[in-house]
């Protein structure tokens, strides 16, 4: 079977959407300052072939920056020294080109700048396992076989007794009592242990360390929230410890949530590889940053199989982000699910066709929502929540600012919004869309209530 | 966490670790065993042989904290708001939708910096979005409400263009969220509420409607038929506190009749004294109102033509007192510091007397005429100033022009406003049709140059009519040429960025190249001013896509004109 890239599948080239460019920036500011670009003014040599466009935008400087896209891929290039990815004139750039049929001319070559980094690009992505969710990490066989595995229980080692010397941190606290933990001013201690448990190789541990000493100063009743996330550390601890016992899914989740990773290139092409093929829905696309490093997380439903599966992707200042799905979007594709006991990271394999505007997702109702999440807890105790689709929902604002909820159109059965989206505009926009009337909502259903990423209408819109 | 849990669920919780086959401690009795500590008290869960009390009650609080989550129980429904109110309007074009959302989310971003770059000010292009959106008549989007309330809500400027787009969802989304309160409160609702149909309707929302509401109401009856609103209005009217009858008062200025009047003679006996002027200043304006007359008599009684001098002079006798009548109708006693009473008496009177009347007061004299004539013993400023002020509040656009004059007059500035005068030459100029007032501005900065010219642009419609765009364009260049920064000049270069016709791009596009800087220029100023063109003409054609995006999707899309 003769293998067809994206491109081909489309010869005249796919004219990107202004939404569909808009996805793509990074944070709120880009957006503005690639809006502010989207006007011919300051562009020259603007070109754009079926895969690429290119063109010269006058900046403050003497020199024009270059900015060339591959859309095929999405991959960006300017030189200019934003540390944004895309940068403001490739958005810009493309935000000219989705926008206004005549404002890029197509039909000439690029020029050699452009041409050579495109000629460059595509040469790699024809190569073997070029396709492969574009990470420039290729799965390579390590030169060694049995030095990784020392490696490897090396590191195990070294997990095991972090998660020991936490075990006794843990224990100490409830011996002397949490008050002691908000008299000791705790946050200071937590980041200490937090830093124990990164020398121990075991990020995961880590993270949710860290997250205890924010917990102390969270308001009224965080006793009970600090008890809840001990408990549940104490849980993820004795679990690493003791993984020789558990099944082999548990014990994936458990590996994965100390931090242990697995290769995306191992899921796709490794010797285990199993891959669910699908028309997967893209229901919601979101960034974070925490300062150095991005986190975008696109949610994905198969049409097929009903499956919800989470894509991870993270940039930073050397690493741009690989992949840009705005919400609605349907994506023929392979995807490798993570190992655990309730896979939904998944790794982003082969896709067969260009992404298309999709439907409006089937859901669930309330009562449905809460069962899904508490089915989930059966088999990951960690999950703070789970990805569902809310069909037929009413927003019901709250008073105050406090008190949302999300309410079966029919029946008395209400979902509390996530208390951390009160403060934004979603909430907000969510009730302007209603206006009253059923809605469908997708969101994480979790312990702290529902908190709502993309609303139809019938558009997808991001909250 | 605020969905409930019921309490005895019998659900099983999955969590991996077991504990012994007692029945589980209540979660309470765990959190109050943590925080006081295992070492005081021992907790009320099983110990497993080899294992510390800590570790115990920590295994049990993850089996209650898994089985609790796990047993979410859905919360009771609140109260559901009621249906939002129909709007039949269409939506707006994609692209149309895609910018109102990069307007808005511009808000207030480019402040602080001095130089303006190249870019286009997207913050002062939304008025003009707002007022051509609500022009095909669309609606706003809704996942825009939001934004476009809090940018209502920061601009007052853009409130009633950006709340007819937002039109009656907005209403029914501000009585939900406290920030946006002024919407319930502003003018500027739907203009045509279907109400307006049905009496009984147009009763129960006059009687129970938001202020907003009513207003709209109001305007809308008043519209079909003046005396239908005024009816409605004389219901409450000794009922609504002082400042909603000074807004409602104000309402009826539009659609003024000549049955208003003894309602508005009534007024002029009200408890508010802005109420009370407000009055008179609308009877004023109503041509044959007896307070017209009553003004008329009065001022034509202090000036007059002394017809024994030759050429003729007019002859000022100012007032020596405020009587209780003059006061009742609307003539302040109390002058401002600085000024002398009588004049100030005079210059009220003549401002609230008929125009025509001088015409037969001064022989049939037109009003370029009566302009003209000499005026004795230094009362020609004041008189001017208050016929000025008449033309205005009377829309006379013969007077205005005679009070004008020839906008390249030399010494034109000597003339039209002397030392002393508080005259407002724009206030006069926007009783001129809109062509002439293009055309007096456009010869005015080809005489005067643009330093004086800001506030007078800032009322020619939008967008400017030849020769008006070119003189602007002009007077720019001739600044470049003479050396000076463009800042200089960034009130008008502003303006002509939002009210240059866009049509006008291709023809500027020459002024953005870079030129030689022409002797004894201020250093750099060439570049500065390439960039300011740069603007310009790339606002200019954002303008011109903005317009077209706006366009209803019926026309072919290939016959737009963005470039």
């Amino acid at each position: 079977m003769v293998r067809r890239s994206v491109g081909d599948m489309n010869p005249l080239g796919e004219r990107w959407t202004t939404d569909q460019v808009l996805a793509l920036a990074p944070d709120e500011a880009s957006r503005r300052a690639g809006g502010k670009l989207a006007a011919p003014g300051p562009w020259s040599g603007t070109g754009a072939d079926d895969g690429a466009v290119w063109g010269l935008c006058r900046g403050s400087g003497k020199k024009p920056y270059q900015a060339v896209v591959d859309i095929k891929g999405p991959a960006f290039r300017c030189s200019c020294p934003s540390r944004k990815f895309p940068c403001k004139h490739a958005l810009g750039l493309l935000l000219l080109w989705a926008g206004d049929a005549g404002a890029v001319a197509g039909g000439e070559p690029p020029p050699q700048w452009a041409g050579e980094w495109l000629a460059g690009r595509r040469e790699r992505a024809g190569g073997p396992g070029g396709a492969a969710a574009g990470s420039g990490a290729a799965s390579r066989a390590p030169a060694d076989p049995a030095a990784a595995e020392r490696r490897a229980e090396r590191r195990m080692r070294r997990i095991g007794a972090g998660a020991t010397e936490l075990e006794q941190r843990l224990t100490d606290l409830l011996q002397s009592g949490l008050a002691s933990a908000d008299r000791a001013g705790g946050g200071g201690s937590w980041d200490e242990t937090a830093a124990r448990m990164v020398d121990a190789q075991a990020p995961g541990l880590a993270t949710r360390v860290r997250e205890l000493g924010s917990v102390v100063a969270s308001g009224p009743d965080w006793p009970a929230r600090l008890l809840e996330e001990c408990a549940l550390l104490h849980l993820l601890g004795r679990g690493f410890l003791g993984i020789e016992g558990l099944p082999a899914p548990l014990a994936a989740t458990v590996r994965s949530r100390v931090g242990l990773t697995t290769e995306a290139a191992e899921l796709l092409a490794g010797p285990d590889a199993a891959t669910v093929r699908d028309r997967w829905l893209v229901l919601a696309q979101q960034d974070s940053d925490d300062g150095t490093l991005t986190t975008r997380r696109i949610h994905l439903r198969g049409e097929r199989t009903g499956r919800m599966a989470l894509h991870l992707s993270f940039g930073g200042a050397h690493r741009p982000l690989d992949l840009a799905l705005p919400p609605g979007l349907v994506l023929d594709a392979d995807l490798a699910f993570y190992p655990g006991a309730r896979p939904l990271r998944a790794a982003l394999g082969e896709r067969y066709a260009p992404a298309v505007p999709g439907p409006v997702p089937p859901g669930c109702g309330i009562d449905a929502a809460l069962a899904a999440y508490g089915d989930a807890l059966r088999d990951d105790p960690w999950l703070e929540s789970w990805p569902v689709v809310l069909a037929d929902v009413t927003p019901i604002p709250g008073r105050d600012g406090e008190g949302w909820q999300l309410a079966d159109a029919d029946g008395e059965s209400a979902l509390p919004l996530d208390p951390r989206c009160l403060g934004r505009s979603g909430p907000w926009q969510l009730a302007a869309i209603s206006g009253g009337a059923p809605v469908t909502v997708f969101g994480a259903c979790g312990h702290r209530g529902f908190l709502p990423l993309t609303v139809w209408d019938p558009a997808p819109v991001s909250l | 966490m605020t969905t409930t849990t019921s309490p005895d669920a019998a659900r099983p919780a999955g969590a991996t670790t077991s504990t012994g086959p007692a029945a589980p401690a209540p979660w309470s009795a765990l959190v109050n065993a943590a925080l006081l500590g295992t070492e005081r008290r021992l907790p009320p869960v099983a110990v497993r042989p080899g294992q510390g009390a800590a570790a115990a009650l920590l295994d049990a609080a993850a089996v209650s904290t898994v089985r609790r989550r796990a047993a979410l129980r859905p919360a009771p429904a609140g109260e559901r708001p009621a249906p939002a109110p129909a709007d039949p309007r269409p939506v707006l074009p994609p692209a149309a939708r895609r910018r109102l959302a990069l307007l808005l989310a511009d808000r207030g971003g480019s402040g602080g910096g001095s130089r303006r770059g190249t870019a286009p000010d997207l913050t002062e292009l939304l008025p003009q979005w707002l007022a051509a959106a609500n022009g095909h008549g669309y609606r706003a989007p809704e996942a825009l409400l939001p934004a476009l309330l809090d940018a209502a809500r920061a601009r007052t400027d853009l409130r009633p263009a950006a709340l007819a787009l937002a039109g009656p969802r907005a209403l029914w989304l501000a009585r939900l969220n406290d920030a946006w309160k002024f919407v319930l409160r502003g003018s500027g609702g739907p203009a045509e509420p279907s109400a307006a149909a049905d009496p009984g309707r147009v009763r129960r929302l006059w009687e129970e409607g938001l202020f907003a509401e009513r207003v709209a109401l109001l305007t809308a009856l008043r519209r079909r038929d003046p005396r239908e609103g005024l009816e409605l209005l004389v219901t409450t009217w000794a009922t609504e506190r002082a400042e909603d009858r000074l807004l409602f008062l104000d309402s009826l200025r539009d659609t003024l009749a000549a049955t208003d009047e003894p309602f508005l003679e009534q007024a002029l006996s009200d408890r508010s004294r802005n109420v009370r002027a407000t009055a008179a200043e609308l009877l004023s304006t109503l041509p044959g109102s007896a307070l017209a007359a009553r003004m008329a008599r009065r001022a034509h009684a202090h000036v007059s033509a002394d017809r024994s001098a030759d050429p003729a002079v007019i002859v000022v006798e100012a007032p020596h007192e405020c009587d209780a009548g003059m006061q009742r109708d609307g003539v302040a006693p109390k002058p401002p510091s600085g000024r002398g009473e009588r004049s100030w008496w005079l210059g009220q009177l003549v401002e609230a007397a008929p125009l025509e009347g001088w015409c037969e007061r001064f022989a049939g004299r037109t009003p370029a005429a009566i302009v003209a004539l000499p005026v004795a013993d230094d009362w020609r400023t004041e008189l001017h100033d208050a016929w000025c002020r008449a033309a205005v509040r009377q829309r006379n656009a013969e007077w205005a022009r005679a009070l004008l004059g020839a906008p390249a007059a030399p010494a034109q500035d000597a003339e039209v406003a002397p030392a002393g005068s508080s005259r407002d030459l724009t206030k006069l100029l926007t009783v001129l049709p809109a062509d002439e007032r293009a055309r007096w501005v456009a010869e005015f900065i080809a005489a005067h140059g643009l330093s004086d010219a800001f506030r007078m642009l800032g009322v020619c419609a939008v967008p400017w009519a030849e020769p008006l765009g070119r003189s602007v364009v002009d007077a720019l260049d001739i600044a470049r040429d003479a050396g000076s920064y463009p800042w200089s000049f960034s009130g008008v270069m502003g303006l002509a960025e939002r009210c240059l016709d866009p049509a006008a791009a291709d023809r500027l596009d020459m002024l953005t190249a870079v030129t030689d800087e022409p002797e004894g220029a201020s250093p750099g100023s060439g570049g500065y001013w390439s960039e300011a063109f740069q603007r310009l003409v790339g606002t200019l054609r954002l303008r011109a896509t903005m317009r077209d995006e706006l366009a209803p999707p019926s026309g072919d899309p290939d016959g737009r004109s963005a470039r």
